[in-house]
């Protein structure tokens, strides 16, 4: 096995194992940081050792024998750690023991917990969102600091800095290791997901042309919510979310023309779709509606997304389900962007007035003052109904107010396209 | 990256021999775990050979065998779709699944072709389109 490959093999089992090594370490010395920082040791060691001697045929439990000795190690040196040194003592002790089916169970039992503690624990409110993206990728993703760095587009150090001060706000709130209560379970989950959608979309916008990294990190988010979903298989959001993102991806193919323009969803070719990510979207959304409750809004932006999923063509969509789903979006998030987005899909179900007499009302709302989609939505419903002036100035308008050139010039293209309505000319 | 991993069939899958319930169960397992680790994406076990069939290309000419076919170790008797970062992840997955049979197996990897993968080359102008993308990513959402 020469160098490179060794390293990319052990690199290979530390995307398997840190999340579990990690959660593991830290249910023990109850400390994030502490069993970060083991693990790591560990890592090293494996770099250092596998090469050599070969991947050992449990290198999970290779691992947190390494780190627990490690751990014995530094804090033997630390009078106030007696209590971590001799639990981490007595495992090692059990560990070696050998195969004792009902400890191997209940450690198997707790390790959902332990991971589900971790998450919890990376995704804390106590740190800023960019920090909680970043140990998350870390220690659930397995990713290395020079990943996430090339992922984000973010030099480094920069990156080396924000973990570390990330583990310190950590360590000096003493937070206890565990699942949040009952009681905060719903805002504390609402963390994690936001955490896991925005590397999604980190990764979704990011071109064909980026560092691989960058679009890679669309899989690293629906592995960590497919994980999540394992881990919590009750949570309806949890389940939406996935299924959100699988059927986003799924796109990903079929978003992009030859020359790296957007293509709308109406024009995509439908045959380019990935369709194993559908199926599995269409799969994860089953499970949270059969959870019941009230929908939240990732299990309602994944139930939109699936109704354009199931449509052959274009033409098959079922607007009016469309429009109703974002009708309860809309009351569940208060968004006028989501009203917005209703606003379309009445346009679709219901014919033009319909729509344009919501975007009326939207004309107004000061959160969509400067909002170039809003008097381009205008503009297209004004067209539709033959009002070519007035939609004409509306996508003169929309191209002004837009910072993204090619989207200008298709705005102004659209207006300059439109027919000139018949003038009345005094005689 | 993808990679479709293909379980070599045996005597005993192409006899139809059901595997035991330990193995399933442990077979079970394994499936378990790269559920939740997020990376199985599908899989399935396929029927024997005796149940298929071939279809001969020559120029125009088709031909249709049925089976079942004599060289079982070229044979398939299921596979799994995963989802991984690397060649090495793929097969360090691997290495943790129970023996698929008695005695001597095999399974074999191959990474599957993506969109980047056919050639497409994207000029370094076209970065610039990533904030138009992502505001349409968000009208098309």
């Amino acid at each position: 096995m020469g160098s490179p490959d060794a390293h990319r093999a052990v690199e290979a089992v530390w995307r398997i194992e840190s999340a579990r090594l990690i959660a593991g370490l830290a249910r023990t010395v109850r400390d994030v940081g502490l069993a970060e920082d083991l693990a790591q040791e560990a890592l090293v060691a494996a770099l250092e050792q596998w090469p050599k001697d070969g991947v050992p045929d449990n290198p999970g439990a290779w691992l947190m024998a390494t780190a627990k000795h490690g751990g014995i190690d530094r804090l033997r040196h630390q009078r106030m750690a007696r209590r971590k040194h001799e639990q981490l003592g007595r495992e090692l002790e059990l560990d070696r023991g050998g195969a004792d089916p009902d400890l191997a169970a209940a450690a198997d039992d707790h390790i959902g917990d332990d991971m589900l503690s971790l998450v919890f624990t990376t995704c804390h409110p106590l740190l800023p969102t960019q920090a909680r993206v970043a140990l998350t990728l870390r220690m659930m993703g397995g990713l290395t600091t020079k990943e996430i760095a090339r992922a984000f587009l973010v030099p480094e150090p920069t990156l080396a800095q924000r973990i570390v001060r990330a583990k310190k706000t950590l360590a000096e709130a003493e937070l206890p290791f565990e699942v949040p209560p009952p009681d905060e379970l719903d805002e504390r989950l609402a963390s994690v997901l936001e955490v896991i959608y925005l590397v999604f979309n980190e990764g979704y916008s990011a071109t064909a042309g980026d560092d691989l990294m960058r679009p890679g990190l669309v899989e690293d988010a629906l592995r960590l919510g497919r994980m999540l979903a394992e881990l919590t298989p009750r949570e309806p959001e949890v389940h939406g979310l996935v299924a959100l993102m699988e059927i986003q991806a799924s796109r990903t193919r079929a978003r992009v023309g030859s020359e790296g323009e957007p293509v709308l969803l109406a024009d995509q070719d439908r045959g380019r779709w990935d369709w194993v990510l559908v199926g599995r979207g269409l799969k994860a959304l089953d499970r949270a509606e059969a959870l019941g409750g009230e929908p939240g809004p990732y299990r309602l932006q994944a139930a939109i997304a699936a109704c354009h999923a199931r449509a052959r063509t274009p033409e098959q969509t079922d607007w009016t389900r469309i429009a109703g789903l974002y009708d309860q979006l809309a009351f569940v998030t208060g968004s006028p962007v989501v009203e917005l987005n209703r606003a379309v899909a009445l346009a679709q179900a219901f014919g033009p007035e319909t729509g344009l007499a919501l975007v009326d009302e939207l004309t107004s709302e000061p959160a969509l003052e400067g909002y170039h989609l809003l008097p381009s939505v205008r503009g297209e419903l004004l067209a539709r109904l033959a009002r070519y002036d007035e939609a004409r100035a509306e996508l003169e308008r929309a191209a002004e107010l837009t910072n993204n050139r090619p989207e200008r010039e298709q705005l102004a293209e659209r207006a300059r396209s439109l027919p000139s309505e018949p003038r009345e000319t005094a005689l | 990256m993808r990679f479709m991993v293909m379980v070599k069939a045996n005597e005993d899958s192409e006899a139809g021999v059901m595997p035991t319930e330990a193995q399933l169960a442990e077979m079970g397992e394994f499936n378990e775990e790269m559920v939740k680790a997020g990376v199985l994406l599908a899989g399935e076990g396929l029927h024997p050979t005796s149940k298929g069939a071939r279809v001969k290309f020559s120029g125009d000419q088709r031909t249709v065998v049925d089976g079942p076919f004599t060289e079982t170790k070229e044979l398939i008797a299921g596979y799994w779709l995963i989802q991984v970062k690397s060649r090495e992840e793929a097969i360090e997955w691997m290495k943790r699944c129970p023996n698929p049979g008695p005695g001597e197996s095999e399974i074999e990897i191959r990474q599957v072709f993506e969109a980047d993968d056919f050639g497409d080359e994207f000029t370094p102008e076209l970065r610039e389109q990533e904030e138009r993308l992502r505001a349409q990513a968000e009208k098309n959402a």
